[in-house]
């Protein structure tokens, strides 16, 4: 018999079958996560299907997060609801200003090597960086899963990835998150899983596996997955919530694709709008002007973001004027260390708005909205049409670095000149 | 399953099957239907008729994972959607509310065509109009246990759990 991909040896673990890529197995949850996007949704399915109580209470996350703080009656009543379910059923709630769902899953240490980890938003994909079967799923799934603990999973056919060199100075786990969707496509990896392997991969921290994870449902991938290696371990250090084993590839798995992406050959990249894969080298796009700069969400929202950021806006002096620097960060962990580090004074002080931990302005659902004809330059993941809030702007995709470049210039600049 | 073919292009957005602006008055599928693909067809919402079957191209359903383009659909009373291939979430949510996902080859099915699904070891679709018969990929068991139960709510009203 074959060897197994790393997403074929979870889900036979966890469905206690032998899963094979194209199999439909019933699989035990370890942890799903509802945001108040999917949440109020999900409890209607939990009344219609006859839901009583949640049949373990302590494997559901619930985060007050795209809404965060609420901007309307309708929104904070949204949040009272789930509050008072939370309360009843004893499902865990993080409150409005604690962050991001999927930054307070990996924090909590709620993601660990060999665990199935679901979310009923597409981003949950971002915990496959720590060697965990990670994707998104609807609210129907999660009242399924309230009830029963289960969940239906078609087994992924796997790409394997191969990353080989070190990353240029000035180019970023962003760059080569951007160059993979642009060399894939937005529907490259349907259905299918994103495996990472390489010699590249051990050089890699984790918040930067976290930005390429967190990227895979861009390429429509189902999740994507991470080898657990010393660094997965010494973050998971006195965090993880239950004992684990790594999960590595059987010799002799089976993969649909391979490719290799040489990092030492990337530049740093960027998304145009409206499309999350078009993607060019920033030489391409240098000198457009930018009116507004994101820095945040669940792609680039975390304290190494920041510092990059930080790293050439001081380099730089500050920020152009005319332009809006609006900093997000991912959590309030991110947000204690950056008041703690002097990080968040440096931004404050060249005149940066700062928001609520929290999805902010990623999807328009609260924060800062740009206004009619404003090109924003973003952290974040997708820049379709209206995603901010307005379909009059622009949205660009790109590192910090990149962003915090063009926070300097008030254009589209490569970081590395202004950063020489 | 019969009922007349209403056809769109490929990568059709949930945005474009309901959009988000709606999903903010009301998340009750009686009231979405009537702004069903209203982005791309202004007259589909007062023509759909209760049987009628939506024909697409490639990526159906891509976007958001937003469960409401699927129980507008299926509030318009249409049964099934037929696409050579759907976005993940898409598909997963038309299972789950038992909206039938049929993959197959779908470019020489014009608007209008009377189209029977059927159901044998695997899944075909007749082309009433044409004649032709078109191959659609099988549903594995659970996913067509689900869908024929009309999705997860009578399913699990009826079993309490998944059975396996």
């Amino acid at each position: 018999m074959a060897g197994k991909t790393i997403s074929e040896k979870i889900l036979s673990a966890k469905s206690g079958e032998d899963a094979r890529a194209g199999d439909v197995v019933v699989c035990r949850v370890d942890c799903a996560l509802a945001t108040d996007g999917s949440a109020p949704m999900a409890l209607d399915y939990f009344e219609a299907m006859g839901g009583q109580r949640v049949s373990d209470p302590r494997r559901i996350v619930f985060a007050l997060d795209h809404y965060a703080p609420a901007p309307s009656r309708n929104t904070a009543q949204l949040h009272q609801r789930m509050r008072e379910f939370a309360a009843l059923h004893g499902v865990t709630l993080f409150e409005v200003g604690e962050g991001i769902g999927h930054q307070l899953i990996v924090e909590s240490g709620r993601a660990i090597p060999g665990s199935l980890v679901l979310g009923a938003d597409s981003h949950s994909v971002t915990y496959g960086a720590l060697n965990a079967f990670a994707t998104g799923i609807g609210s129907s799934d999660l009242a399924a899963i309230m009830i029963a603990g289960r969940i239906w999973l078609r087994v992924p056919e796997s790409i394997k990835v191969t990353l080989t060199g070190r990353l240029p100075v000035g180019v970023y786990p962003k760059d080569v998150a951007l160059a993979l969707a642009g060399l894939l496509g937005a529907d490259g990896a349907t259905y299918q899983a994103l495996e990472f392997a390489g010699p590249a991969v051990r050089d890699l921290d984790l918040e930067d596996r976290l930005v390429l994870a967190n990227f895979a449902v861009e390429m429509g991938a189902k999740n994507a997955i991470f080898p657990a290696d010393d660094r997965t371990y010494a973050y998971l250090d006195g965090r993880a919530a239950a004992p684990f084993a790594a999960v590595a590839p059987d010799a002799g798995a089976h993969y649909c694709r391979e490719i290799s992406l040489a990092l030492d050959s990337l530049a740093p990249q960027v998304a145009l709008p409206h499309q999350v894969d078009r993607v060019t080298g920033i030489a391409n796009a240098a000198g457009t002007a930018v009116q507004m700069v994101y820095l945040g969400t669940c792609t680039g929202g975390r304290v190494r973001d920041f510092h990059q950021a930080r790293d050439v806006l001081r380099a730089a002096g500050g920020i152009a004027r005319g332009v809006q620097l609006v900093v997000t960060p991912a959590s309030r962990t991110v947000l204690e260390t950056l008041m703690r580090d002097g990080t968040l004074a440096d931004f404050i002080a060249w005149g940066a708005v700062v928001g609520t931990p929290g999805c902010g302005s990623c999807c328009g659902t609260c924060g800062a909205i740009p206004g009619d004809g404003v090109n924003v330059i973003s952290t974040a993941n997708r820049n379709f049409k209206g995603r901010m809030g307005n379909g009059q702007a622009a949205i660009y995709l790109a590192s910090p670095a990149s962003c915090a470049a063009a926070a300097a210039r008030g254009a589209i600049a490569d970081p590395r000149e202004v950063m020489p | 399953m019969t009922g007349r073919a209403r056809v769109f292009g490929g990568d059709v957005n949930t945005d474009y099957i309901i959009t988000s602006r709606r999903k903010r008055e009301s998340l009750d599928p009686q009231v979405l239907r009537r702004y069903l693909f209203e982005e791309l067809d202004a007259d589909f919402a007062a023509s759909v008729e209760p049987g009628d079957l939506i024909v697409a191209g490639k990526n159906f359903g891509c976007g958001s994972a937003m469960e409401v383009a699927v129980t507008a659909v299926v509030g318009a009373g249409i049964p099934g959607v037929l696409a050579p291939s759907f976005s993940r979430t898409y598909y997963r949510n038309a299972v789950n509310n038992g909206l039938l996902p049929v993959v197959c080859d779908t470019s020489g099915i014009h608007e209008g065509d009377r189209l029977t699904v059927l159901r044998g070891e695997g899944l075909a679709v007749r082309n009433e109009t044409t004649g032709e018969t078109i191959a659609a990929a099988a549903l594995p068991r659970i996913m067509w246990e689900i869908v024929a139960a009309g999705g997860l709510v009578p399913y699990f009203r009826r079993h309490g759990d998944f059975q396996v």
